[in-house]
């Protein structure tokens, strides 16, 4: 809808691809994750009974904006003895890797960058160049605590992208859709057309789907926590054993991409997680706009919703980061292997059974 | 087998326990004390900078005795007998010019061993204790309020007021006095 308007606008396709990719990085991305940064360091502190940032701005709103100011003027450091092109190309790989899952996320009706038909196989595979870029990264920076960081997150990202998977086969099964945008169409209406609660069938198998879906989404969430790198699965930046993991030898500006990169990819999952199972853009309840009878509105409505779900769920990630312990490597592989992988395989199985009724 | 499940219930049920912990804090209100907007109330009894109120200060140097580090350096000159250098607040006569009355904060161990030994109460603890310096010398605090002209000129009348003393004595010694002969015998 977007790319129409801007085709239509300039008249060229290059310049309205170009614009239509650059929207959700300025008017999206860099906005959350300034909100993210600051928000993260709130919720920690309050949390922990502290104020966090308050001298600048409102309540430190604008901690963040000067710390980026801080990071931009940064001395760009690179160690003699490390692989440099590689290391160069680190950041931006995963910066890249993180920033094209939102491709395929629908932000609402009227603004989906890419309307893939592959749109969930593009994300997964799409976010396995960041296992890529925190390889090259561990492995430029030869530093034995950026390798093993790299070394246990390449690990850690393989395993937990399974029951990744396996939850997003489910969900496929149900739907018969790869495409994000369907799969958010189809959870249209109210809430109880969510895939959390059934999805848009009735009669009794939408009942009958409702503790897998449950359990579905509790395993995708753990999952994806793991994906992400966070606590508790943040093994691979453990700073009380690893220094800062893989990005221990960044400064400056691709400091600031890893970091950029890692709250994105927090937002990625969250959108992911939300438009699998609790309706990606659509309103619980209703939009303002039907009543109102303003067409134009239901689209900024749209982005409300998504932009609420997604910030909720990154907010209980950040949640579960200042409440749980860091898991030990032998025990994060227990979680990931004999709990949630056997767990989501028993939930598949279920669940092609139900639909197959 | 039934570990197992116990396992997972375990997991998810400490999973929700923490969090509602965690929950629950973040609307406790914070301990935080924004510092220099907001400053902790100090108890009663509180030992920071001290000051020397000049006015009082009779120069008996007892203070500088009873410093621990020696972190006061206290110089007098006599007053001559003729000049009135008023009265301290609690009625004692001075005596003294304190040409000099240095503390050094830097060596000062905030003993407040000083205060108690002060006749007129003159040096006591304030509640300043922000005066970081750049400097280690800027920590050196002079409190004589007499000027470098006024001291010399002080100096320069006792030694003039002993040296005219000396002399009348000297003179004394010379020319004995008649009256004094001894009648008795």
């Amino acid at each position: 809808m977007t790319y129409d308007f801007f085709y239509k606008l300039f008249n060229s396709d290059i310049i309205a691809a170009l614009i239509q990719s650059l929207l959700p990085l300025f008017f999206f991305i860099l906005p959350y994750a300034l909100f993210a940064v600051w928000w993260e360091r709130k919720v920690s502190a309050h949390m922990q009974d502290r104020l966090g940032p308050m001298r600048v701005g409102w309540h430190g709103a604008l901690q963040p904006i000067a710390d980026i100011f801080k990071l931009f003027q940064k001395e760009d450091i690179i160690a003699s003895d490390t692989d440099k092109s590689l290391f160069n190309l680190a950041p931006v790989l995963v910066f890249v890797g993180s920033y094209a899952a939102f491709a395929v996320i629908p932000f609402s009706s009227a603004f989906i960058g890419s309307n893939l038909d592959l749109g969930v196989f593009f994300l997964v595979g799409v976010s396995g160049f960041a296992v890529a870029g925190i390889l090259m990264a561990g492995w430029a920076s030869n530093n034995k605590y950026s390798l093993l960081g790299a070394v246990r997150s390449v690990a850690q990202i393989i395993s937990y992208e399974i029951p990744t998977i396996l939850i997003i086969i489910t969900i496929v099964m149900i739907t018969g859709t790869l495409n994000l945008n369907t799969l958010t169409q189809i959870q249209t209406g109210y809430f109880w057309n969510w895939m959390i609660f059934g999805g848009p069938g009735t009669g009794i198998t939408k009942y009958v789907l409702i503790p897998f879906m449950v359990l579905g989404f509790g395993i995708i969430y753990i999952s994806t926590l793991a994906e992400v790198n966070r606590t508790p699965f943040d093994i691979p930046e453990a700073e009380s054993e690893l220094v800062a993991g893989y990005h221990t030898e960044y400064s400056g500006m691709k400091f600031a991409m890893f970091f950029l990169a890692e709250y994105a990819n927090m937002l990625a999952v969250s959108a992911l997680v939300a438009v699998l199972f609790f309706g990606g853009y659509q309103s619980p309840c209703g939009y303002l706009g039907n009543i109102l009878g303003l067409k134009w509105f239901i689209p900024v409505e749209q982005l409300f919703w998504f932009t609420a779900k997604g910030l909720f769920f990154v907010f209980v990630q950040m949640w579960l980061r200042w409440t749980l312990p860091r898991l030990r490597v032998d025990q994060l592989m227990n979680t990931c292997w004999k709990y949630l992988i056997p767990l989501a395989f028993v939930n598949l199985i279920i669940i092609g059974l139900i639909t197959l009724m | 087998m039934i570990q197992y499940f116990k396992n997972i219930y375990s997991a998810i049920a400490t999973i929700f326990i923490g969090m509602k912990i965690t929950f629950k804090h973040l609307f406790v209100p914070a301990v935080t004390i924004q510092y220099p907007s907001v400053k902790p109330k100090l108890p009663d009894r509180e030992r920071n900078r001290l000051y020397v109120n000049f006015d009082d200060c009779i120069g008996c140097d007892q203070c500088s005795r009873a410093c621990p580090v020696e972190c006061i350096s206290i110089e007098t000159v006599k007053a001559l007998p003729t000049e009135d250098l008023g009265k301290t607040s609690q009625g004692k006569k001075k005596a003294l010019w304190v040409t000099d009355f240095k503390i050094d904060f830097a060596k000062c161990c905030y003993c407040q061993l000083c205060v108690f030994p002060c006749p007129t109460e003159c040096i006591y603890m304030t509640d300043v204790y922000e005066f970081s310096e750049y400097e280690r010398s800027n920590l050196i605090y002079n409190f004589s309020v007499l000027t470098p002209v006024e001291i010399e000129e002080k100096k320069a009348n006792w030694a003039r007021y002993e040296a005219e003393k000396a002399a009348e004595k000297a003179a004394k010694a010379a020319a004995p006095n008649p009256v004094n002969t001894p009648k008795e015998k």
